[in-house]
Parts: structure tokens; sequence; C-alpha cells
């Protein structure tokens, strides 16, 4: 396990040494208290795949699955999550084997620009092990807190609606690292 | 919800023509697609930028004393130590420049306008910098300012810009018109807010030279920017925008972020990043807010006698922006008496920016609204009027169309949707306690085509690496350009390998006006052209050749293969021949420019008609749009799936222009107040209906040679009037200012 730094050199703030599971790797991580799980997860780890798209909660693009749940990594310190397990879009697809939900993301064309992608991927993974969304409707809904400025809501639906059964059937089979995401949901 | 493909009379060539998914879907579902700010580099710095708070004025004291002394601090960038700067305007023109004097961010000490940049912090990290950035102290003078277009409209002066000349008689038709409406329409200022904030990540290369990732439409316009402010060597500088997180408009210009990133790697000699925040996004261009005065006069049938339109916009004090807001009432329906006029008032404000449809969002919105009243005024069904009212010429131009399948929109739009079974009494349909409102709309694009140019280079494992510097906005510029190559050249699509996004690439024009496949995909076709010319001559060299003596006619090239029309058998891959010629892999690469005189006697455009169906809640006045079909007349459709995403994402960008997007000007600061998507609204998922795009059969050999006009603008031009117009079928209530809020309907 290797331990990543804080880049800074800065002596005036104490450091804090966090211990995460990221996409199935156990990592030791020295954070200021300050730092997002957004801005750790960007600027420390180099995992970009979550985005930025108002630091203020506001947009979904920077979701991740935390311990199973959906959180807005924007809003929350990295520095509170010890111990805790993260998924991040880098960590949905199995290797080479793109998950349903990507799958059909693709094959709906859920997304134009793709800014947004992530966030909506790692929504809608977590909204299935939430078990709530039971229509069209419930999706729109339970989805509305990742914005699509490119307008690609209808397909994005279209591609939840798909890949539903198939996110449930894992995580009720409990494929490996599906059914870890989803047993604190 | 669906889309309705049926198949073009004449089909282009597959893979054109086919649904196909994107190539790049793969990298952007993995999160591997990497956008500017994504980038990195050991040496790494972080910018953040303080913002004036001060609408005019200047900056009297930096006192950067207290930031600099923190921890991981590098620099605080002010007009007071920059980098040199050019002195002229002309180097500061960029590609999509509006009329006057651009800005030049921290030039000196003169604020023009709130949330201006007047200083930047650099830390090595971004915490620090953003630490820091509240502890630089600036004194400022403020000055008296101007920002409300509507308390101004008496300074305003003629736009600089060319319109039709008036046509007919407007005051004989309105005398002799039965039907008549005056009426104002007005639109707030629109931000463009892609999800993906402004940035770039600037790498400082060992040779000096510097490599940026920029959030841009057009990487070569960026470039020339930078070597022309900074003064620097030509070929220092690259620009790559492999992906851009959205854009619509708001990366045509070079924006701040990347100026102020590139003075701070200078300075500091390092490569930095500079992210802008979300309310950074609401300093720079918008949609400008416009008064608009629509006069329609017909006769008893509907025939339309007068049309004038007159449009007041807001621009900056430094810059005259304009856009084509008024020329579409001058061409969309026949009418022999026309009078345009466009004024402009200019405010201590930032420069507008061409925001998605630029012009046409706003103009067609006021138009198509005074149509829908004029309709109600005549007593005739708004369909009806329109057709009426078809015209198979633009008259602004005294040109015929070179297509104009819009009849056929209206028909199959109408007939999807249900129009017949409309009444047209307002409040005259219900469900429950829910009013129900059918509206249409025309919408109407240019269909442009620009200068651009490709290269393709075939290897000797028979793959096709097509380039050009143009970008990829979401638009499905890298799926488009890879069926359009596949097509051209014979090989598979597999085989085809697109890079773009960047400024070393072949020349392409900036990304926007739905020009990019008219024009880039062109190039690529004549590219292919081009090098299948120099395949077949290589090909004839190669011992015993079965072609040696045919000619191009004689001869297909077809799936990665050159075959002999009469002995198919007669065969040869194209990787062998590329082997066969020695080097490793065979290039072409060319300039296309439009076909300027087959165009010339021809008028060209895209058109819609959009059909709406509005939900109002009596008692809480809240509208939803339920239904929506948009019926598109774009030429041929080069791939149906992500043209239809282009289309379904114009008719939500409507959604949000007819009943949420406002950027509130709180007129006693000078400065956008809802700067946040907390408050400004974009439609999110719980605000989508069934969205139905249909797009009919259109032939146009006129256009280019692919016969396609371009699908971005198209789908947002005329969705916002379809709403309005159903909210008034729906309440009786006829809203003339955007966004049409629960407020305005209670
Ligand atoms: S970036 Fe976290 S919600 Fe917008
Ligand atoms: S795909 Fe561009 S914001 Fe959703």
């Amino acid at each position: 396990m290797t331990t990543t730094p804080a880049a800074d050199g800065d002596e005036l703030f104490a450091l804090h040494t966090l211990r995460l599971n990221i996409n199935g790797e156990q990592r030791r991580i020295q954070v200021h208290a300050w730092t997002t799980l957004l801005d750790m997860l960007r600027e420390q780890l180099q995992l970009t795949g979550s985005k930025k798209g108002c630091d203020h909660g506001q947009c979904g693009a920077c979701t991740v699955l935390l311990d199973g749940k959906r959180i807005n990594s924007c809003l929350t310190l990295a520095v509170m999550h010890d111990g805790a397990e993260l998924t991040t879009i880098e960590g949905v697809a199995d290797g080479e084997a793109l998950h349903p939900l990507q799958r059909a993301f693709i094959k709906h064309d859920a997304f134009q620009c793709g800014y947004c992608t992530p966030g909506q991927i790692c929504s809608a993974l977590a909204m299935a092990g939430e078990n709530h969304a039971h229509s069209r409707a419930d999706i729109r809904e339970q989805m509305s807190g990742n914005l699509c400025r490119c307008g690609a809501y209808n397909n994005i639906l279209d591609a939840i609606e798909d890949a539903l059964p198939a996110c449930r059937g894992e995580l009720e089979t409990s494929a490996p690292a599906l059914g870890k995401r989803g047993s604190a949901a | 919800m669906s889309a309705t493909v049926k198949p073009f009379s004449v089909p282009l060539e597959a893979p054109m023509g086919l649904p196909m998914d994107r190539v790049d879907g793969h990298a952007k579902v993995t999160g591997e697609a990497q956008y500017a700010a994504d980038f990195h580099s050991a040496d790494l710095t972080y910018g953040w930028v303080i913002s004036s708070p001060i609408a005019h004025g200047r900056i009297v004291d930096i006192d950067a004393r207290a930031a600099l002394a923190l921890p991981g601090v590098l620099l605080v960038l002010s007009h007071l130590n920059r980098p040199e700067l050019a002195s002229y305007d002309e180097s500061y023109t960029d590609a999509d420049a509006a009329e006057g004097s651009p800005f030049r961010p921290l030039y000196n000490d003169r604020i023009l306008y709130s949330g201006q940049p007047v200083a930047m912090v650099v830390a090595k990290t971004l915490e620090q910098a953003r630490m820091a950035a509240a502890q630089v102290h600036i004194e400022y003078r403020s000055e008296p300012h101007q920002t409300d277009l509507n308390a101004q409209l008496g300074q305003a002066h003629k736009a600089p810009a060319e319109l039709p000349k008036p046509r007919g008689d407007v005051s004989a038709g309105l005398a002799r018109s039965s039907a008549k409406v005056e009426v104002e329409y007005q639109t707030p200022a629109e931000h463009h807010n892609p999800m993906e904030p402004h940035a770039s990540t600037v790498v400082m290369q060992p040779d000096g030279g510097l490599l940026i990732y920029d959030k841009t439409q057009g990487t070569q316009n960026c470039r020339t920017y930078l070597e022309q402010v900074f003064g620097l060597e030509p070929g220092s500088v690259r620009v790559v925008a492999h992906f851009v997180g959205g854009a619509f408009g708001s990366g045509l210009r070079p924006q701040y972020q990347l100026t102020l990133a590139v003075m701070a790697a200078l300075k500091l000699n390092r490569s930095v990043r500079l992210a802008l925040t979300r309310q950074q996004m609401f300093t720079f261009g918008y949609r400008p807010p416009t008064v608009q005065r629509l006069t329609l006069g017909s006769d008893a049938d509907g025939k339309l006698q007068a049309v004038k339109h007159q449009a007041i916009a807001q621009t900056s004090r430094f810059e005259d922006f304009t856009e084509h807001l008024v020329e579409w009432s001058g061409m969309l329906y026949h009418c022999d008496s026309v009078e345009l006029d466009y004024q402009l008032v200019p405010l201590d404000v930032f420069t507008p920016l061409d925001m998605r449809a630029p012009g046409a969002t706003s103009g067609v919105f006021a138009l198509e609204c005074a149509m829908d009243e004029l309709a109600y005024a005549a007593g005739i069904c708004p369909l009806q009027l329109r057709l009426r009212n078809y015209t198979e010429r633009n008259q602004n131009e005294d040109k015929p169309y070179s297509s104009k399948a819009l009849r056929e929109c209206y028909s199959e739009g109408a007939e999807r949707f249900g129009w017949a079974r409309r009444t047209p009494e307002p409040r005259s349909m219900r469900d429950g306690h829910e009013l129900l409102g059918w509206g249409v709309a025309t919408g109407v694009w240019e269909a442009m085509q620009q200068k651009a140019s490709a290269r393709v280079v075939l290897d000797g494992e028979g793959r096709l690496h097509v380039s050009s510097a143009t970008t990829d906005i979401g638009t499905g510029t890298y799926t488009v350009l890879t069926q359009i190559a596949a097509a051209a050249m014979g090989v598979d699509s597999d085989a085809v390998h697109v890079l773009i996004g960047d400024s070393s690439l072949p020349t392409a024009p900036l990304q926007g006006g739905s020009f990019t496949i008219s024009s880039v995909g062109s190039a690529v076709q004549q590219a292919c052209t081009a090098l299948q010319k120099q395949l077949l001559e290589a090909a004839q060299k190669i011992e015993d050749s079965p072609f040696a003596d045919v000619s191009r006619d004689q001869v297909v090239f077809i799936d990665g293969r050159l075959r002999l029309k009469a002995d198919p058998t007669k065969q040869l891959a194209l990787s062998e021949i590329v082997r066969s010629s020695g080097s490793g892999q065979m290039q072409a690469q060319v300039d296309a420019e439009p076909d300027s005189k087959k165009r010339e006697p021809y008028a060209t455009a895209s058109h819609s008609a959009v059909f709406v169906e509005v939900r109002v809640d009596e008692a809480l006045g809240i509208v939803r749009v339920s239904r929506v079909v948009s019926a598109i007349a774009a030429g041929r459709v080069v791939n149906p799936k992500t043209a239809r995403s282009q289309i379904l994402g114009g008719v939500v960008w409507g959604i949000g222009m007819a009943l949420q997007e406002e950027t509130q000007m709180d007129h006693d600061l000078g400065r956008f107040m809802n700067h946040s998507f907390a408050e400004y609204h974009v439609p999110v998922h719980a605000d989508m209906g069934e969205i139905e795009v249909i797009f009919v059969d259109e032939q146009d050999t006129i256009v280019n040679a692919l016969g396609s006009k371009g699908v971005g603008e198209i789908g947002l031009v005329g969705v916002a009037a379809a709403i309005a117009n159903a909210v008034y079928h729906a309440t009786g209530k006829r809203i003339r200012q955007l966004p049409i809020t629960l407020d305005k309907l209670l």
C-alpha cells in the first residue's frame, strides 16, 4: 500500500492520514483538513473521472459512491471519511468489461459532451441499490440532482430504465464488485 | 419516446446514415475522457481568480502582502506585475470578436464590469490559492454605472449589422390589413453554463513552449490569440481540446482564464491550472437581453400584408455585439412589405457572446409568438396561418431555397402530435386540475459552410487516420467524421481513427453555427478522394497489377479493398497497396471550400416545426411541458442517433428558455445576482416530458456534397415560442416576457 502525500509542503496546517478503499484498492492518503473528497480524488490521486461542475452540491457532476451510497464529493471533506469504501467512475467497469449501465449509456446515446456522465452513472448505480425507483417518473425524480446541460435527459432515462434490472440482478447475486457497493445502500 | 427515422429517398452511403454509437462513448462512460482541468504535470500550480465587486471605476491599490506570506503562495498577479501584453486592439481580435476593442484581462486599472478579473493568486495547491485570494486587499474607486437595458432604451444606436433593405410599403400594408398585432416581447440575459467550467491547464515544455489544454471551440483561434497577445514565436503554443464538456458558444472566443493562466505560466516558468468557479462562469459572455417590437398585419385569409420587427439589445461599452436577430422576420414567411430594425444599448457590462442559435433563438421567439397572436386576431388556426404564408424563396436575398421541406415538417409533425384534435379556444382543453395547451412554432437556421482542411493517412495495417483541428463539444464530431471517412474511403468504420481538438492539426474553423460537418466533413470526403487517386496509381505500379490500365471509374473502394468493377475477384487490400508503395503510409491533405458558384443562386437554411403540449396547474400556475414533437428538415442526416441527441438537447434548452432561465441583474450593484445552479435554473430530469424527433426527407444537392445542413442549433429555435403559445392556449394568458414563471401566470 502506497501513501500519497499532500503535494504542497505546507507546514502551517496539520496533515491527516486516511485509509481508504478506492475502487477495490486499499490506499493511504495524507490530506489537509480542508481538502474536499472531490479535490483529493482529482488533484491528489489524479482520479479525474469525477467532475467538478459547481463545487457547491448543485450539479451532481462529482457524484461518487461512498460505502455504497451516492454522495456529492465536492460537498464533503476527505478527512471525514477515514476507513470508507469509495467507488468512482474509474471503478464501475469490471476491468475491460463495461458495467450494464455503461453499455446502456452508449447504446442510448445518453450523453453528448460526457461531462455529467460519470456523475449520472454513479448516481444511477446507487439509485438502483436504493430500490425506490419503480417507474420512469421515479427515475426522473430521483436523478434530478444530476444536471445535464447538453439535455441528454431522456436518453439517460432510457439507458437507466434499460439497465436497471441488470443492476438490481447484480446487486442480488452479489457480484463481487457491485455486491460490496450495494450492501451498505 | 422515439425518433422517427424513415429511410431517406436517396440514402447516404453506409455507414453514413446509420445510427452508429459514439466512437468516444467508451471514454465517456469510464471517466477516461480528459477535459481541460483533468491534465496533470509534476510542476503544476493552481490559480484562483479575484473578481471585481464594482461595475465601473478604477483599482486604486492592491495589497498582496498578507497573501504572499501564506504557505505555498507563489504569485499574486495583477495589472501591476503582469507580463508584457500587446498594445493594439488587432492583437486581441479573435475569430468571433465583436466590433470594437476586445477586453484585455489584467491590462490596466480600469474596471469595465462587475466580475471582471482583477488579480489572480497562484499557489502550490488549489486550497492555498483560494485561501490566499481572500487575503488580497484591493481598493477601488467606483464611478457611476448603467446596467439596465430598459432604463437606457433612449441611448440606443444602430447596430453595425447589415440588415436587408426595407421592402414594399409597411404602412400601406398595415392600412389594408384586417387583422393586426402590435406587441412587445422581452427576453432576458441567459448564460451558457456548460457543465464543465472554463479551464486551462498550461503545461510548460522543456523547450519553453506551451502545451495548453483548454476548454474551447477553436483550438487555433486560441493559439493565434495567445501568439498575438503575448508576442510569442509562432509554433511555440499548442492548444489541445480533445474533449470539451459542453460550450454552446461559450468557447467561441478565448476566455480570460486562458490569458491569465498563460500569464502566470510565463511569469513563473511553471505549469499552471486555472479553472473558473461556477460563479465566475457568469463573468463573461451571455445571450443579451432584448426588447422587441413586432407589428404584423394580414388580410382576412391570414395572408401577411406587413411585417415590422424592431429589436433593441444590450452590448458592452467596449464592443458592439451583433447577432442575426431580426432577419428571420423577413424570410420565414412570404410578405412583400417588411421593415427591420436593430439597435444596441451600450452598458457597463461584459460583451454578450454567441449562445446556441444566436439571434434566431430570441428573434424567432418574438416573431413566432406574434404570429400566434395574429392567428387569434384573424381567427385562423396557427398552423394554417403558417401554411398560408409559406414561401419557397428567401425574400431577404430574393433567392429560392436550395431545399426546403418545411411543409413536410408541418404535416408530419402535426400528424404525429395529433394537432387535428386541438380545439382552438384558450382554456378549452383540460385534464383534471390541469389546463392543457397545444402550441406550434416554426424554427429556422442558416446552413453555412466554411473553409476547412483535413488530412487522411492510411497506414500499412489498413488503418485510416483522419485529422483536423476541429473539436467535438458533445455534438458527435468524432463519430460523424468516422462515418464520413469510412464511407468515402470504402473502409470499415472500425478501421477509422479520428484525431481532432488540436491546434497543430490541419486548419478548421471555429466549431459553431452548425457548420462543422458541412465544412470539415466535406474536407474529409475530399481528402479521401485524393487518397484513393494515389492508391490507384500505386496499385497500378505493382507488378502484374490487374489495375494497370484501368481508370478510376472502373474500380471501387470497398471493405478496405480496391476492386475491379468488371471482375470482383481482382482485388487488392489497401494495406497491401500501402506496403507495396515502399513507404509506411500514404496520405492526402486538402483544403475544402464551399462551392460558391453552385451555392450563390440559392438561399440555404434548415427548418423545423415544433409542436408542444403544456399542462398548467390551474391553482398553482405551474407549467409542465408534457409532450414535444420536433420535426426537422436539415438535409440528409449522417448519424440519426447523435443528430437526434442534438435536437433533444435543443428542445431541453427551449424548455429552459421558456420557463426557467434568466440571469438577473441587481442594477444598484450592476451585478448578476443568481450566479449559481441553485438560482440560475436549468431543466433537470424531473422537468422532462416525452420528446419526439422527426427528420423529414429533404434532398439537397446544392448545400454541400453531403447534402447535410447541420443540427446543432435548429433544435432550439422555435421551441420557446411553441411553449409560450401553448401556455396561451392553456390559460388565455399571453406572457410576453421570458421566462414564463408562475408569478406571471397567477
Ligand atoms: S461539483 Fe459537486 S455537485 Fe456540482
Ligand atoms: S452530456 Fe454534456 S452535460 Fe450531460
